[in-house]
């Protein structure tokens, strides 16, 4: 079996013992991205010379007999919307295409501390909003299992540089499913922690309270390794949680007994692929078949959870994303041509005769914001800024926002009523399997409504996950979603890896492999 | 209640956004869509809903009143568009 098709923890099990170093490791993997990455285009940034340095330097420590970290040697790819102090982030955004981090995301430093290689940064949809990774201002990336369709977003370079085996763990962030989407698209495992669980300092804000980061993976071993490291409370963010991190590894491979399995009939309603309704139900006889007591429940207003997020999510942004003013960082549009523009402007209406119109011009200052913002921005960012934007303003604050914020409370409620009768909630990641590249291009709407399994557990601050659980007739993967209550993530996992061990879905790799 | 073009011209200046004529047709049409399908909401009586701004199980968090070192003002600016000494250089906020 080629490296290739390991898993992290094999891998690591290997470079402990010696049987593969580092840089050996690391060259096959950038073998890899060199090949295949010209068609896939996961990476925005591949850090060749640096992180064989870095693998380098383990190999030195480890030969020394020198302790180290518990990712040791290990490669990994960050999606571009964690800061990487010296090292361009962008966010896929040509706001910030020079922008340079003056410090390390914590969950970077965490990498780090760990030992880790980090081989590049991956593709995203811009500031993270999207499911397509086509609102990349750098390109789209393209799904490892048909290069027709989208990967999944926003971390979709980040879900399909392990699918197409060029790494073997990425980290992600999911706003309301940008982990769990791209990872049942492109049939790999991924993970959004519980609202807390991971500190977002340095994670480039789109809605802050709802934004977390996770691991991406093949297998729940992985993913469980990975949050071990980048878990954990951070002085530097004030919403992360001040609570143990549990040993996820460790618990790993303890039964889940007397497990009870909620299956939800609000998952099952129109518009839900027949194939993925069927693996699902395939999925949760596997847990019935291994003692798992399977029962309904109802989440009454999770067909309000999209409309809900749509308000939430763009209003966060449009306060979040007003610091890209042309000012402190990132892109300016060019001066002259604006101030040019402006007086232009002025005198024309002043000839016309329109003096208080020209009165009312905008100051230069101004004109820079908006230029800068229009040329800097894409047009999803656009339409959430401005959709946020009027959600917040004066006259429909109460219709909007804070309607919003009310059935916010009720969608929580349903999980907290549904966790008292079961430790699980099982169901479909995604209504569909990996769509065409431009399918929803102009049609945000259909676009949003594709998530509307995986907003919740953003909205309710809960746990959840996405695991491979079949592949189409088509051959496209398809996702299983668990959800579980907040900071139950050791539940996830036990499922997660007692599935594993009883399927092989997770161990499937795309032609390109 | 639908949206005017000089609606969405007025949002856009409250977002420092400027849309060209074209992409204020097709904004107009996109926020439509979105902001009928958010009303969705109106279905549920709320009255006596809490509201919930975020999930995290926190009021206020403080830190200790002490100096603690932060960024240096080189590496601050050093991503600024553009600058003056120690200042970021902003075009003229007063007339000319």
């Amino acid at each position: 079996m080629s490296v290739i098709h390991m898993s992290a923890s094999d891998l690591l099990r290997r470079l402990q013992s010696g049987e593969l170093s580092a840089v050996e490791l690391l060259q096959q993997y950038l073998n890899r991205v060199e090949t295949h990455d010209a068609s896939v285009h996961a990476f925005l940034d591949v850090a060749r010379e640096q992180s064989l340095e870095r693998a380098a330097a383990i190999d030195r420590r480890r030969a020394r007999g020198e302790s180290l970290g518990p990712l040791a040697g290990l490669p990994v790819a960050v999606k571009d919307v964690l800061c990487t102090a010296g090292w361009v982030t962008t966010c896929g955004s040509r706001m910030l295409v020079k922008f340079t981090p003056p410090y390390h995301a914590t969950v970077i430093q965490r990498l780090l501390d760990a030992d880790a290689v980090l081989i590049g940064k991956t593709n995203m949809d811009e500031f993270a909003m999207g499911g397509s990774t086509e609102n990349s201002a750098f390109g789209g990336t393209r799904n490892p299992w048909d290069l027709s369709r989208t990967p999944g977003g926003s971390s979709g370079g980040a879900a399909a540089s392990v699918a197409a085996g060029m790494v073997p763990l990425s980290i992600g962030s999911d706003t309301g499913g940008s982990i769990r989407q791209p990872a049942a698209f492109c049939g790999v495992s991924g993970l959004k922690p519980s609202y807390g669980r991971v500190s977002r300092y340095g994670l480039v804000a789109f809605a802050s309270s709802l934004d977390q980061v996770g691991p991406l993976g093949r297998t729940a071993e992985d993913i469980a390794l990975a949050l071990q490291v980048i878990s954990g409370h951070d002085p530097r963010d004030s919403t992360s949680a001040n609570r143990q991190v549990p040993d996820y590894r460790g618990l790993l491979r303890q039964p889940l007994r007397n497990l009870r399995v909620g299956i939800v009939p609000e998952h099952y309603g129109a518009g839900l692929d027949e194939e993925i309704a069927a693996a699902v139900r395939d999925a949760i006889d596997v847990f019935r078949r291994q003692g798992a007591r399977i029962q309904e429940v109802s989440l009454p207003h999770s067909r309000f959870a999209v409309a809900t997020y749509y308000i939430i999510a763009p209003s966060e942004a449009s306060s979040n994303l007003a610091r890209y003013d042309g000012v402190h960082y990132g892109y300016r549009t060019e001066e002259a041509a604006m101030v040019a523009e402006l007086n232009e402007a002025r005198r024309e209406l002043i000839r016309s005769g329109q003096t208080a119109a020209a009165e009312d011009l905008e100051s230069p200052l101004v004109r820079m914001y908006r230029r800068t913002r229009a040329e800097g921005f894409g047009p999803e960012v656009k339409r959430r800024i401005m959709l946020g934007t009027y959600a917040l303003s004066a006259g429909y604050y109460d219709a909007y926002y804070l309607k919003a914020l009310k059935v916010r409370r009720l969608i929580r409620q349903d999980f907290d009523s549904a966790f008292q009768q079961v430790d699980l909630i099982l169901g479909p990641t995604t209504p569909r399997p990996a769509f065409r590249l431009g399918e929803m291009v102009d049609e945000p709407l259909s676009m949003y409504l594709q998530d509307l399994y995986t907003v919740s557990a953003n909205l309710a601050g809960i746990c959840a996950m996405s695991i491979p659980c079949g592949i189409t007739r088509g051959g496209l993967p398809m996702g299983l979603q668990l959800h579980a209550p907040a900071f139950q993530e050791e539940r996830l996992l036990q499922a997660a890896h007692a599935y594993q061990q009883a399927t092989d879905w997770h161990r499937r790799c795309p032609d390109l492999c | 209640m639908p949206l005017s073009r000089g609606e969405v011209d007025k949002v856009a200046l409250l977002s420092r956004l400027v849309l060209a004529e074209d992409e204020l047709d097709r904004m107009t049409a996109q926020l439509q869509q979105v902001v009928e399908y958010v009303r969705l909401l109106d279905q549920l009586d709320t009255t006596h809903v809490e509201p919930m701004a975020h999930a995290a199980d926190l009021t206020n968090v403080f830190a200790d009143d002490e100096v603690q070192p932060s960024l240096e003002r080189e590496r601050a600016l050093a991503n600024a568009p553009k600058r003056d000494e120690e200042c970021y250089r902003v075009p003229a906020v007063l007339g000319e």
